[in-house]
């Protein structure tokens, strides 16, 4: 028997186009090379249908929004006739009609997407007033600035929150006119349970939510000429900051950014890869530690601060079992502030620490009390990778013109092991990488642990260290963790080590890199741009990184030492919010 | 008085607790739930609500969004006595206007305050109480006055004031 398959076709201005899985008429028209504007419509986000951008015409059913219309076939659609344009047209003009269209002073100046589109469609006339009673601009807290004058009520924040965060710190309220999109009681961010992931920024289409710029601090650093101004670079910026200047995502850009960097005016470059080799050395000897006694099991990582600060909040029978391994950045900052003054001979406060981070959690999590020495912060400034991008420009920098350089010494050497920490399991891996070798003392023939790599929420595996059997799980957004801490509280699941990272597919994903929210296939090129710059490297296991030995040998002795434990051991607290109980 | 931010008494946790076991803490059952909360204190307090998403386990911020959605509810305190001017089509033409200022005057209202000081009254229009031939309605807590004038209602607020001393 022939099996005839039937091919399902629509037609999109007259042409037929074929489709099969696609979930809604706006990506069969997508395919075909038509861009359709939204503002609402997230790929990674359940659909809204609120903003009517997406509006097309369909033969015999009138205007329709293609983002919640299924394909069907035989349908004739057309996306750009007259009609069209004047609904989408009047949608913006009424949108702009209670905005705050103080666009050259925004943050999102350039790259907002209601600008863009007010711009491709010429909305030039408004007809209506513009809005006299301005809400107040909520800037309390070091990440995000959230300022209801420029939301759109398109609910990209509040799904974001609530389905990948499993937090719901932002939620409508009000109704009608009256509608805002704020936290409970209307509160300020830093009064409620936000953690600042920034993951609502990542998706808010204006201004509406925003990363706080700290870009003009770092000018100030660099004019000053008593400060020595220093940067570390995230491992998952290196695969991100291309985009902004067009280059395909993924691409590791570092050598270029270190140049630019300097160009700019920062005195020193380092790789935070390298820290995060510290990193390994201190979690991995805890790990061990832990395994060999059988005590706070399951170990988590506590490299993401917005992690930290949810099980501050929402898991606090587990703080002794988060790893007391400060992260990366927090670890580059304390080394930098003793090892490297000493190095320079400079004083700790004349030496200014600037991270660039794919986070804007790592924001709040510099700032924070414990994460100081004699009143000096170990890190002073933290820059996103959009800000970066910022600081270059303003600088004045062609990148155009650069070669790829080289980092700076004492820290200058980094494994691949420290450059997987940017993408979801890559903290695992990097930890198996060391802890296999030390515990078996036998020498790791394949480093690549494919099982932690990927972008599901959810990986878990086991590994054999010398007849020992461990579970891990490998956890990417708070919503995903919180499944899996309930499960161990019921008694359902058992692990001994657990990472979690807040963001989509990790640091990759973090809202501090540039906007991707459009494109479902940037954070896996991403990703696979780390794990191309891993397999390139001679250097891939943290304890063979040369610089990280003369670090001990010289200044640290033991990982967990006393010196170790000083400099690169941190503690939690207690922080419930919601705390109802006497 | 000025209600305050202050953390629930153990008392009113529990009268809390019943509603909530009354309602099996069910996420469908949030508006019932927040309905007999309000009989309890005539207003949804910020610390009741944020109880009631505590032990619900929905996040504070949606519980606030479903209680400032509703014009039901009332996240400041309301008066002893809750007058609802109706101000619907038929209310509206037959003169509802003037017999609300009357009412705002009598009991010391200004702006856009809807409670007065002294937590006796609270005064505000609805759309329609559906009793659109007795017009122009008002409403004091349960008991319904039809036909109302200026003059009538400063009557009925006289022997109320006299009656709540």
């Amino acid at each position: 028997m022939v099996e005839t398959k039937v091919k399902n076709t629509l037609f999109i201005n007259g042409n037929e186009v074929e489709f099969s899985n696609e979930r809604n008429l706006l990506e069969v028209i997508q395919k075909t090379g038509i861009e359709i504007p939204t503002f609402c419509y997230r790929p990674d986000l359940t659909l809204y249908g609120a903003c009517r951008m997406c509006v097309v015409e369909v033969e015999g059913r009138g205007v329709q929004a293609s983002c919640t219309m299924p394909p069907e076939s035989g349908l004739k659609v057309k996306t750009n006739t007259e009609r069209i344009r004047r609904v989408r047209k009047v949608s913006l003009e009424l949108l702009l009609s209670n905005h705050d269209r103080e666009c050259t002073t925004c943050e999102r100046s350039g790259d907002c997407e209601l600008q863009i589109l007010s711009n491709k469609y010429d909305v030039k006339d408004l007809r209506f007033e513009k809005l006299e009673e301005m809400a107040e601009v909520d800037d309390s807290n070091p990440s995000l600035i959230r300022d209801s004058n420029k939301c759109i009520l398109c609910g990209a924040c509040i799904r974001a929150c609530t389905e990948v965060q499993g937090k719901s710190v932002l939620s409508f309220s009000n109704r009608g006119s009256k509608t805002v999109c704020a936290p409970a009681y209307g509160s300020k961010l830093e009064d409620v349970d936000c953690v600042y992931c920034g993951q609502c920024a990542a998706v808010c289409p204006t201004g509406a939510l925003a990363i706080k710029s700290d870009v003009d601090k770092v000018f100030e650093a660099i004019n000053n000429d008593n400060k020595t101004v220093i940067v570390q670079i995230a491992p998952a910026v290196r695969v991100a900051l291309g985009e902004q200047f067009n280059i395909p995502s993924g691409e590791n850009v570092i050598g270029i950014m270190a140049a630019a960097l300097r160009r700019a005016g920062i005195d020193k470059v380092f790789d935070t890869s390298f820290s995060a080799d510290v990193t390994i050395m201190e979690e991995g000897t805890e790990l061990i530690g832990r395994l060999k006694s059988n005590e706070k099991l399951p170990l988590f990582t506590s490299c993401c601060p917005a992690w930290v600060r949810h099980a501050e909040q929402n898991h606090k029978n587990f703080l002794n079992n988060l790893s007391s391994a400060k992260s990366p950045q927090q670890m580059f900052g304390a080394l930098a502030k003793d090892v490297l003054c000493k190095e320079y001979n400079v004083e700790p406060k004349d030496l200014v620490v600037v991270s660039i981070m794919p986070c804007t959690a790592k924001k709040a999590e510099a700032v924070r009390p414990e994460f100081s020495e004699n009143g000096v912060q170990e890190v002073d400034i933290v820059l996103t990778t959009q800000e970066v991008f910022k600081l270059i420009q303003s600088a004045g920098v062609n990148i155009s013109k650069l070669a790829p350089e080289e980092m700076d010494q004492p820290f200058g050497e980094y494994s691949g092991a420290g450059v997987i920490f940017g993408a979801s399991g890559g903290v695992a891996e990097a930890a198996l990488r060391t802890a296999y070798e030390v515990v078996t003392g036998k020498t790791l023939e394949n480093v690549n642990f494919e099982d932690a790599r990927g972008l599901n929420t959810l990986k878990e595996f086991s590994v054999d260290l010398d007849g020992k059997k461990i579970k891990l799980a490998i956890i990417n957004t708070l919503a995903e963790a919180d499944r899996v801490i309930d499960k161990i509280n019921k008694g359902e699941a058992h692990y001994d080590v657990i990472e979690v990272m807040a963001c989509p597919g990790g640091c990759i994903g973090g809202a501090g890199q540039p906007v991707s929210c459009k494109d479902r296939l940037i954070k896996g090129n991403r990703k696979d741009g780390l794990y191309k710059a891993d397999a390139k490297m001679k250097l891939q296991k943290s304890h063979e990184n040369p610089s990280v030995k003369t670090l001990y040998e010289k200044h640290l002795g033991e990982p967990n030492g006393e010196k170790a434990h000083h400099l690169l051991h941190t503690e939690y607290e207690e922080r419930d919010i919601w705390n109802v109980e006497d | 008085m000025v209600a305050t931010k202050q953390s629930l008494t153990s008392e009113q946790k529990s009268e809390l607790d019943r509603i909530l076991k009354e309602y099996d803490y069910k996420k469908s059952n949030l508006i019932a739930v927040l309905q007999k909360v309000q009989e309890l204190y005539r207003y949804l307090p910020e610390e009741a609500l944020t109880y009631v998403s505590v032990k619900m386990n929905l996040s504070p911020a949606s519980v606030f969004g479903v209680a400032t959605f509703y014009s039901q509810f009332s996240l400041n305190p309301k008066g002893k006595f809750e007058i609802k001017v109706c101000d619907g089509t038929a209310c509206h033409v037959r003169g509802s206007m003037p017999v609300y200022n009357a009412i705002k005057k009598k009991v010391g209202l200004t702006g856009d305050k809807i409670t007065t000081d002294c937590l006796r009254f609270s005064v505000e229009t609805v759309s329609c109480l559906g009793a659109c031939g007795l017009a122009p309605v008002v409403m004091i807590n349960d008991k319904v006055y039809p036909k109302m004038t200026s003059d009538a209602m400063t009557i009925v607020l006289d022997e109320l004031m006299k009656e709540d001393v």
